[in-house]
């Protein structure tokens, strides 16, 4: 179904990411398989571009530092993930995941955005 | 039951009730027989008993000894003009157009005269498949048309079936015609099911949001409260009203001479009620002194004059607009129109002009474990409301939302106060007061093309190749193949993140309806058929953009279009589940830490396993169906095949499998 989701980059493709002061290399294939199967992508969208139900996440997330603090303590209408649901290793593949993510096409090479030029 | 009494004995309903009569002095005929029968000489023959049941043609011959019977007394034309005939009259003063139905015995009557003495033709019959899409349908096609369907549904389990719409039109207020059939009469009354779908009160069951009801007890009577009930539906606060008919009304034929006083009453519209002078005064120097006035309008615009007045205002103040989408209030390109509580947040003049929630407008409430509220306005903003709602409100349902205090409450049409609310600030418009007014206007045009520029890189940034497709690349996709023709959305687009409002220009008022009212769900699809059906005269091309999880609600809509031959184009919005329940499922699993990993959250929450093929599903209905797409960049050439379809007058759905939101 997302067949052609991430051909523009090579995020497909398994990144070992070191985490700083993680013990294993993220997995950013197995962190899109876990931002699916947590559902990250219902309120983010499936490239964790944003929505009206919650912000932009990629490309450029923030730092994973920032990232995990939020998820692991957020008070707002996100409801925060603790590691007694979503492990570290998890969320260091999700954020992986999200790393991998291509940057935003130009819009200027869009014919189709030039409409409201 | 005074009126009830006398209609009985004006209206015949010919054969039940003269049988039953018949039966009651035949009843004493036997009484009368056997005591003669003592005296008869003996071995003269008795005469034949009488039956007890309906008489056959042979049993009435053989019971009242005349020579043939040549036809059945049947009510209606036969013997006369029946009821039904009168009440299709009065439906035709009222200038209504369709009254969409589910055929029901109930309505027999009407139904019939509907088609056959009315030439069903003002008002013409549209079937629908439920009475809740069929009330929809009426909702719908009165935001555009700008006057009201009737909706005809059987007594009891019609108006059970019709009611979640009607709840839907009162929040949204959006008047219908209900109409429905009832017998009261038990000795009439077929027995059975018929029976079991009578009711003392049918109307109870709506009565906490419909604005009013009447059960008439005489055509007279029915001429009166349909009129009544037309003019009470059409005065502000627009709102549903019920009629019930009785069967016996319907189907029974006035006697001969009865009926030549019968009058059908003109309908004056009331005027609606205007703000008061003093409070219209107070409130134009309040704007005129703020330093950031912001209007929040919802349904101030019940017709394009009220979107122009909109303007007017203002431009005069140069003060934004948060339009929150009742109806088409302000044009969304203008430089003045905001969306969202920014705005809010700045103001030191808050006016909500016809707001389903103003409480909700200037506070703040997270759905967290532990509810966090609070206003959102700064310490000492002033606050004016202008609206209906303090006109006419109900108890027992909450849509009236929480008590916002105000500085200003007018009790009175918004729209119908703008003349004066403007002519108000026009008089206090002073040489300071006016240049203040143009550099607030200055920055707010400045703020406008800073965020216009962005909307193209918001939605390149929007996944816009992405499968499934965003909403971002499926509104450009859209806006490029409609923008040069004269288009409507007809449905909401809060599911797909607002997108149309970010890139199309909404500047007419037809162009927008806003949404349920209710957010009952399942008003989507009919709503569009109905919406499409009064564009369907002015050519223009309309578009709704369809939920899935509202589409399955009441997919038979998709036949109705067909059917009536009326062009809509449908665009899934296939997220393939109810998604605002997804992420409830997730806080709900999110608080109590368990469940997340698994996927959990998905039961009962999604539309797969297996996927509905909604083309297929619109071929089964005699639509045009396209799809699924997956890939963004075949959607255009889907939506132009789609476009010329509607164009040639056909209803066509294209399923576009989408990202959530």
């Amino acid at each position: 179904m997302r067949s052609i989701r991430l051909l523009a980059g090579a995020a497909a493709i398994l990144v070992p990411i070191l985490i700083a002061g993680s013990a294993f290399a993220a997995d950013a294939a197995a962190g899109e398989e876990a931002f699916v199967r947590f559902g990250c992508y219902t309120c983010h969208g499936y490239e964790g571009q944003g929505a009206g139900t919650g912000p932009k996440l990629a490309p450029e997330p923030l730092a994973f530092d920032a990232f995990s603090t939020f998820v692991r303590q957020t008070s707002g209408d996100m409801p925060p993930f603790t590691p007694a649901t979503l492990s570290d290793e998890e969320l260091q593949n999700i954020h992986a995941y999200l790393e991998s993510i291509p940057a935003t096409p130009d819009p200027a090479s869009i014919p189709l955005l030039q409409q409201l030029q | 039951m005074t009126d009830k009494s006398k209609s009985k004995q004006a209206v015949t309903k010919v054969d039940r009730r003269k049988f039953m009569a018949g039966v009651a002095v035949a009843g004493a005929a036997v009484v009368s027989t056997e005591a003669k029968s003592a005296i008869l000489p003996p071995g003269a023959p008795a005469p034949a008993a009488p039956s007890a049941m309906r008489p056959s043609t042979v049993m009435a011959q053989a019971e009242v000894a005349t020579a043939s019977v040549s036809a059945p007394a049947y009510p209606g034309t036969q013997n006369g003009k029946p009821g039904s005939d009168y009440m299709v009259d009065v439906l035709k003063t009222l200038d209504i157009e369709y009254i969409v139905t589910n055929p029901a015995s109930s309505c027999r009557g009407i139904h019939e005269s509907i088609v056959n003495y009315g030439g069903n033709r003002m008002p013409e019959l549209l079937t629908t498949m439920h009475e809740e899409s069929g009330t929809a349908m009426a909702h719908g096609y009165f935001k555009v048309a700008l006057k009201p369907m009737g909706s005809l549904c059987h007594g009891t389990v019609g108006l059970q079936h019709a009611a979640m719409a009607v709840y839907n039109a009162w929040c949204d207020r959006a008047p219908i015609l209900m109409m429905i059939g009832n017998e009261m009469d038990a000795n009439v009354r077929r027995p059975g099911v018929p029976t079991t779908h009578a009711a003392q009160d049918p109307a109870a069951m709506i009565r906490d949001f419909t604005k009013w009801d009447d059960q008439p007890g005489s055509l007279q009577h029915f001429s009166e409260s349909m009129v009544r009930a037309y003019r009470i539906s059409m005065t502000p606060p627009y709102e549903p009203v019920l009629i019930v008919m009785g069967e016996e009304l319907q189907e029974g034929v006035p006697e001969p001479g009865h009926f030549e006083n019968f009058s059908i009453p003109k309908v004056a519209l009331p005027t609606p009620p205007q703000g008061e002078s003093n409070a219209v005064r107070e409130t134009a120097a309040m704007l005129v002194a703020a330093e950031n006035p912001v209007f929040v309008v919802d349904r101030v615009a019940r017709t394009p004059a009220g979107l122009a007045l909109m303007v007017e205002l203002a431009e005069l103040l140069q003060a934004t607009v948060v339009d929150q989408g009742g109806r088409m209030n302000f044009p969304n390109m203008h430089h003045l129109a905001a969306r969202g509580a920014a705005a809010i947040r700045r103001a030191d003049v808050v006016v909500g002009m016809e707001l389903t929630d103003f409480w909700g407008t200037v506070n703040d409430f997270s759905d967290t474990a532990h509810a966090q509220q609070g206003p959102i306005v700064r310490e000492g903003t002033r606050m004016v409301s202008i609206g209906t709602g303090d006109v006419y409100i109900r108890a027992n349902y909450q849509d009236f939302q929480r008590y916002q205090p105000v500085d200003i409450a007018i009790a009175a049409d918004a729209e119908a106060t703008l003349p004066s609310l403007i002519e108000a600030v026009r008089m206090l418009l002073d040489g300071a007061a006016r240049t203040r007014i143009d550099n607030r206007g200055q920055a707010a045009r400045d703020a406008y093309n800073t965020a216009r520029s962005r909307v193209a890189a918001d939605a390149a940034a929007s996944a816009w190749n992405a499968s499934p497709i965003s909403g971002a690349r499926l509104s450009f996709e859209l806006w490029e193949l409609i923008k040069n023709e004269d288009w409507a959305l007809v449905s909401r687009d809060q599911s797909i993140s607002n997108w149309p409002h970010r890139v199309w220009t909404f500047d007419k008022y037809y162009q927008w309806i806003g949404g349920p009212g209710g957010a009952g769900i399942g008003y989507g699809l009919p709503a569009a058929v109905g919406a499409a059906l009064a564009h369907r005269p002015h050519g223009r091309l309309v578009v709704n953009i369809q939920n899935d999880g509202d589409c399955m609600y009441a997919p038979g809509a998709l036949w109705t279009a067909a059917h009536h031959k009326i062009p809509l184009l449908n665009v899934m919005h296939n997220n393939r589940a109810y998604h605002q329940e997804v992420m409830h499922l997730q806080r709900m699993a999110s608080w109590r830490q368990r469940g997340l990993s698994d996927g959990s959250w998905r039961v009962a929450t999604t539309i797969e396993n297996p996927n509905v093929d909604y083309a297929k599903l619109a071929e089964s209905m005699g639509v045009a169906g396209i799809g699924p797409i997956e890939n963004p960049n075949d959607l255009a050439p889907a939506l132009r095949r789609a476009i010329d379809i509607v164009k040639a007058g056909e209803p066509a759905l294209v399923d576009v499998i989408t990202q959530p939101r």
